[in-house]
């Protein structure tokens, strides 16, 4: 246990080391962009002068971790088992506009038609992982490469379905494209009577708090509890630690390969839905596209574990809530990238520099075990 | 050692965390007696005019493009210089994902009016101007969807016209090009112009048509690189004039203009000055002028005088809200042919197809 408790200090010092330099590192970029860091970071923290804005950025922040971190599931479940789904950003884009779109043709019970919705979302992120699986299993083709070129197909398919077959009703003189409109039973209920709770303001903003926010806590629990505490969690594991010694203790690796990527497929589809269900109550060309790949930095710097992912998802979106904070401060937005780039670069380094000295120090453990056993074997 | 390390760490990172919590409950405390005053003050200092506040927030690209959210800006730096007003400018982040929050951010600092540059603008504008009755909204390129939202439209199909003329008479291999940035109805109706225009001139004329993504995919506006290839094909064809609606990506077609030896036409601000490369500027032939910036400022005059919103204002060849740009003088000498086809438009003579 106390190997186990240096181990996890270990892992927190790193990752403070990390973002104390990220924000040194931060600092010297904004000063050469001609702006002052201590401006820059009081508009990070700077939520806005009146209550209501306050809660409008409160919500803007929740909203923008709840897909972040979704996204960063997806794509650390694959990680877990050295499975780079890099198309991530496709199965959920495919998935959105299918799901965005079956959700439209029929209307149900808001239970039912939700649930609907987000089980076709599922199915199709999980398909549409199938086929780089299927290509790994059957043909050995690199899954790196696979899901990179399905990206290309996923997003072509999704504007032609968009402008094509799955296209609704546009206002006169619309020119984003759009699939037809959602009924209401389809819009997932928002949370803001937190807000009251506290004593704030409810948001202005479109949908308030995404109600999503609770079926992404339930998801990560249930992704912990499936990758933490059972069998086929510990056969991921096992065959990303080591796959010929997996193979060997009985886990079939072509299954496993065909479960994971479906599995992380099926988590991707459901990225788009906090938008679509909570906001925009369809799928149109102004879809936040790109979350698939932010959802890597997040996973990585999340070290691929749900509590992880969702202080890295916090981060991101503490981070590009500033947006407009940091131009009202007359700083360039263009700083949160860097800072968002930065921090994953330094805490990929800092998890690899508290691995080895973490192997330094158990070796040392060991030695020293080992050294004192034999002494009184000698004796 | 490293225990005693960690916990320095820790300590001051919980300082840290307890520093940035005090200064947002004192921010809360502080904000909740302004806030109730702040939408109704907004409200009723509306009719003073050295109160004017004007936010504006721009569509990907940001300010920079040296293209259409420029003269934007140009519009609304007119607005500061005549008529003494406070200005901000927004550019969303790179996915586009804030553009509502941004209005929002504009509307909680208390800016009215507040303008979002480009159609992309229109659905959160919509819903802005729900949560925001008492400030007023204009759109550019929307249509208004609201009753205090003000749509912004231009007659890009008759700039275009005229630029279609210009190319194909300037043109001495009987080709040109034409490369749109992202192929939505909005630029189409730059394509249907060009092409009319073209054709009135020479009906044989071969155009090459490249949009650089599909609908949905507002990438083709931010990529230089794709706007390059896709020009430099056209050129190798044997185009030699190519006209581009594609924001930033026209970058890439000047490149290709330039390392061809040939001509290229801007869009929406005078190109030919805006563009800093000085061995790119004398490749443009001419720029499709679309005068956002009129557009901006004669809608913060407006606003100033007490308009409402709630209709569309579309500025045409006839207010000269498109036309093309003379700089370089190098359409000086066909200027009665083009004078002449503006006239037909303007005089109803000719009405230029919006699709094509």
């Amino acid at each position: 246990m106390p190997a186990g408790l240096n181990r996890a200090l270990l892992t927190v010092a790193g990752a403070v080391i990390a973002i104390v330099l990220a924000i040194a590192i931060s600092s010297v970029a904004i000063t050469a962009a001609g702006a002052s860091p201590l401006h820059a970071f009081a508009a990070f923290f700077d939520f806005g002068a009146s209550e209501r804005a306050q809660s409008n950025a409160i919500a803007t922040f929740l909203n923008r971790a709840v897909p972040l971190f979704i996204a960063g599931l997806a794509v650390a479940v694959g990680f877990r088992m050295n499975l780079f789904n890099i198309g991530v950003e496709g199965q959920y884009r495919l998935a959105a506009i299918c799901a965005a779109y079956v959700g439209s043709t029929f209307s149900a019970p808001a239970p039912i038609q939700i649930t609907v919705i987000i089980v076709v979302a599922a199915l199709v992120g999980g398909l549409y992982a199938l086929i780089p699986a299927v290509m790994k299993v059957t043909r050995g083709v690199n899954e790196v490469i696979s899901t990179i070129m399905l990206n290309y197909i996923a997003i072509n398919l999704s504007s032609f379905l968009v402008r094509g077959p799955f296209a609704g009703q546009r206002a006169e003189g619309q020119l984003t494209t759009t699939t037809p409109e959602l009924p209401d039973s389809a819009m997932f209920p928002n949370l803001n009577f937190v807000f009251d709770w506290f004593g704030l303001l409810p948001p202005t903003r479109g949908g308030g708090v995404w109600g999503f926010l609770l079926v992404a806590i339930a998801l990560g629990i249930v992704i912990w509890v499936v990758l933490e505490r059972t069998r086929f969690g510990f056969n991921v594991k096992a065959s990303g630690l080591n796959g010929p010694a997996a193979l060997a203790s009985g886990v079939d690796p072509k299954k496993m390969i065909i479960a994971a990527m479906m599995l992380s497929g099926g988590i991707a589809g459901l990225i788009g839905l906090p938008e679509i269900l909570g906001d925009k109550g369809a799928f149109n060309s102004n879809f936040t596209a790109g979350l698939g790949f932010l959802g890597i930095a997040v996973a990585l710097l999340g070290r691929n574990k749900p509590v992880g992912i969702a202080v890295a998802a916090l981060l991101f979106a503490f981070l590009d809530r500033a947006q407009g904070a940091l131009q009202i401060a007359n700083v360039p937005p263009s700083v949160i990238t860097i800072i968002q780039g930065v921090t994953v670069l330094l805490v990929v380094v800092a998890n690899e520099v508290t691995n080895r000295l973490a192997l330094r120090l158990e070796e040392r453990r060991a030695a020293q075990e080992l050294g004192t056993n034999k002494v009184e074997v000698a004796a | 050692m490293l225990g005693k390390r960690f916990n320095r760490m820790a300590l001051g990172s919980v300082a840290g965390v307890m520093l940035m919590a005090a200064a947002a409950c004192g921010g809360g405390g502080g904000g909740s007696t302004t806030a109730s005053e702040a939408p109704t003050g907004a409200a009723s200092s509306e009719a003073p005019k050295s109160a004017l506040k004007v936010g504006l927030a721009f569509d990907i690209g940001g300010r920079g493009d040296k293209s259409f959210n420029d003269a934007a800006y140009a519009g609304l730096e007119k607005a500061k210089t005549e008529l003494s007003a406070e200005i901000k400018e927004l550019s969303p982040a790179a996915d586009g994902s804030n553009r509502g929050d941004l209005l929002r951010q504009l509307a909680d600092a208390g800016y009215n009016p507040i303008i979002g540059v480009g159609f992309a603008y229109g659905e959160d504008i919509k819903k802005a101007a729900e949560e925001y009755p008492d400030i007023q909204f204009a759109v550019v390129d929307s249509a208004s969807n609201a009753p205090n939202v003000t749509g912004l439209l231009f007659a890009e199909e008759q700039g275009s016209y005229l630029a279609g003329v210009a190319a194909a008479t300037k043109s001495e291999s009987s080709h040109i090009g034409f490369v749109g940035g992202v192929e939505n109805d909005l630029i189409k109706k730059f394509e249907a112009g060009y092409v009319a225009g073209a054709k009135s001139v020479k009906s044989d004329i071969k155009i090459d048509i490249k949009y650089l993504t599909p609908d949905g995919d507002f990438s083709g506006f931010k990529a230089p690189d794709k706007g390059k290839v896709a020009a430099d094909k056209m050129y190798q064809d044997g185009a030699d004039i190519v006209y581009h609606a594609s924001g930033d990506s026209g970058l890439g077609v000047f490149q290709a203009a330039a390392a061809a030896k040939k001509k290229a036409i801007g869009v929406d601000s005078d190109q030919r000055q805006t563009v800093k490369e000085t061995d790119l500027q004398s490749v443009i032939l001419t720029s499709m002028l679309k005068r956002v910036d009129v557009g901006v400022f004669e809608f913060i005059k407006a606003f100033q005088g007490g308009a409402k919103g709630g209709a569309n204002v579309t500025y045409d060849l006839k207010v000269d809200g498109v036309g093309l740009a003379t700089t370089g003088g190098e359409i000086d000498d066909i200027k009665d042919k083009l004078d002449a086809a503006r006239q037909d438009i303007v005089g109803g003579k000719i009405t230029v197809p919006a699709k094509p």
